[in-house]
C-alpha cells in the first residue's frame, strides 16, 4: 500500500523531474562559471532545494553582494512556500510531526502544485514522498551533470526546454479549470494581479507571488462567502 | 570560495527551509475557522495563476511571442484531455521545431 503510493508519486513527479532538468543543467554550468567548485555547486542543490534563490545567488556571488545579503534575499525569494505549505497542511493526511517536517523540505512550487491539485481527496505522505524524491534527485543530479559537462543543451533544445515547468503550471490547472468557475476566477485574479505587480514594480517577485496568491485567494473566498452559490447556477442555466 | 560560503549556504538552507516547515509542523492537528481553510484550499490555484503569468511569456528573453506559443500548445493540449507528460513534452516539441524552423 505504502510503496505503490510512492510509485505513484513518483510517477506524478516525473514530469517536475523533466522540467528541472534543464534548469538544473544551467545551474550546475553557471556555478561552475561563477567559479565554485563541482563539491559547492552540488551542495548548495542538496541543502537548499530552490531554483530561483539559487540563480539569484550566483549573480549576487559574482557581483560581491555580502553573503548576509544573500540569505535575506533568499528568505524573501522563498517566504511564498510559507503560504504554500500552511495549504498543503489541509491536503495531506495526517502524520507525525518528524514526517512532516522532512517532507517540508522538499515542497517547492513545482511539487506544491502537484501534490495540491492531487484528485484525491487526502494526500499520503508517501505519495508527497515519491513526487519529492524524483523532483529532489533530478535537481541535484542535473546541477552536478551540468558542472562536470560543462557545456549545455543545444540552443534550439535549451530554448524549448524553458517552457518545461510553465507547461507542467498549465497542465496542472486546465483539469482543474474544467467546469469550475472558482478556479478559473482564483487563477485569473492572481495572475492580474501578479501582472499588476510585475509591470508596475510596486513589489520584487518574490512578494508579488506571494501577495497575488494571497489576495486572490482571499478576495474570492470572501466574495463566495458573501454571495454564497447563488449567482452560479443562474449563469450556468445560460450555459446548458 | 572558503568558509564565507559554506556559512551563506547555511543560512540559504535554513531560511528555505523554515518557511516550508513551520506551517506544516505547528498548523498540525489544528481546527481552523472554515473560512480559513477555505482560503487555503484556494492557494493551489491561485498560485498557479500568479507562477504562470507573466513569467510565461518571458521564458526567451525578447521573444514575446516564443513564450505565447508554448502557453497556448500547453494550453490546447491539457484541455483535450492529454496528462502531465504530454503536455510538457508536446509543448516542447513545438517550440523545439518552432526555434529550429522559424
Amino acid at each position: 500500500m505504502e510503496r505503490s503510493e510512492f510509485n505513484n508519486g513518483l510517477r506524478a513527479g516525473l514530469s517536475i523531474a523533466i522540467g528541472y532538468f534543464p534548469v538544473a543543467l544551467t545551474f550546475g554550468l553557471l556555478a561552475k562559471s561563477t567559479g565554485l567548485s563541482l563539491f559547492e555547486a552540488t551542495a548548495m542543490s542538496i541543502f537548499v532545494f530552490a531554483g530561483a534563490s539559487q540563480y539569484i545567488s550566483l549573480s549576487l556571488v559574482t557581483a560581491g553582494v555580502d553573503p548576509l545579503l544573500i540569505v535575506m534575499n533568499t528568505f524573501i525569494v522563498n517566504i511564498r512556500h510559507f503560504l504554500m505549505t500552511a495549504s498543503l497542511n489541509e491536503k495531506m493526511q495526517p502524520a507525525p510531526k518528524p514526517i512532516k517536517a522532512a517532507y517540508a523540505f522538499g515542497v517547492t512550487d513545482e511539487t506544491f502544485s502537484v501534490i495540491a491539485t492531487s484528485k484525491q481527496d487526502k494526500v499520503s505522505s508517501a505519495h508527497a514522498f515519491g513526487v519529492i524524491t524524483i523532483a529532489y534527485g533530478s535537481w541535484v543530479i542535473f546541477t552536478a551533470l551540468g558542472h562536470v559537462i560543462g557545456a549545455n543543451l543545444p540552443l534550439f533544445l535549451q530554448a524549448a526546454m524553458s517552457i518545461a515547468l510553465y507547461a507542467l503550471f498549465i497542465a496542472l490547472l486546465v483539469p482543474s479549470m474544467k467546469g469550475n468557475r472558482k478556479v478559473i476566477l482564483l487563477a485569473s485574479l492572481a495572475a492580474l494581479l501578479h501582472c499588476f505587480f510585475y509591470y508596475t514594480e510596486l513589489l520584487s517577485t518574490g512578494w508579488a507571488i506571494l501577495a497575488s496568491t494571497l489576495l486572490s485567494s482571499i478576495i474570492i473566498e470572501l466574495l463566495y462567502a458573501k454571495y454564497g452559490l447563488a449567482p452560479i447556477p443562474a449563469v450556468e442555466k445560460e450555459e446548458s | 570560495m572558503g568558509p564565507t560560503y559554506w556559512w551563506m549556504l547555511f543560512g540559504m538552507a535554513l531560511v528555505t527551509y523554515i518557511p516550508r516547515m513551520i506551517p506544516l509542523t505547528v498548523l498540525d492537528g489544528r481546527k481552523l475557522p472554515p473560512l480559513v481553510t477555505g482560503i487555503l484550499s484556494n492557494i493551489p490555484f491561485a498560485v498557479l495563476g500568479a507562477l504562470i503569468f507573466p513569467a510565461v511569456f518571458y521564458v526567451q528573453e525578447g521573444n514575446f511571442l516564443f513564450g505565447l506559443i508554448g502557453a497556448v500548445t500547453a494550453f490546447l493540449i491539457a484541455i483535450f484531455g492529454f496528462g502531465l507528460m504530454t503536455v510538457v513534452l508536446g509543448t516542447i516539441g513545438v517550440l523545439a521545431f518552432y526555434s529550429l524552423f522559424m
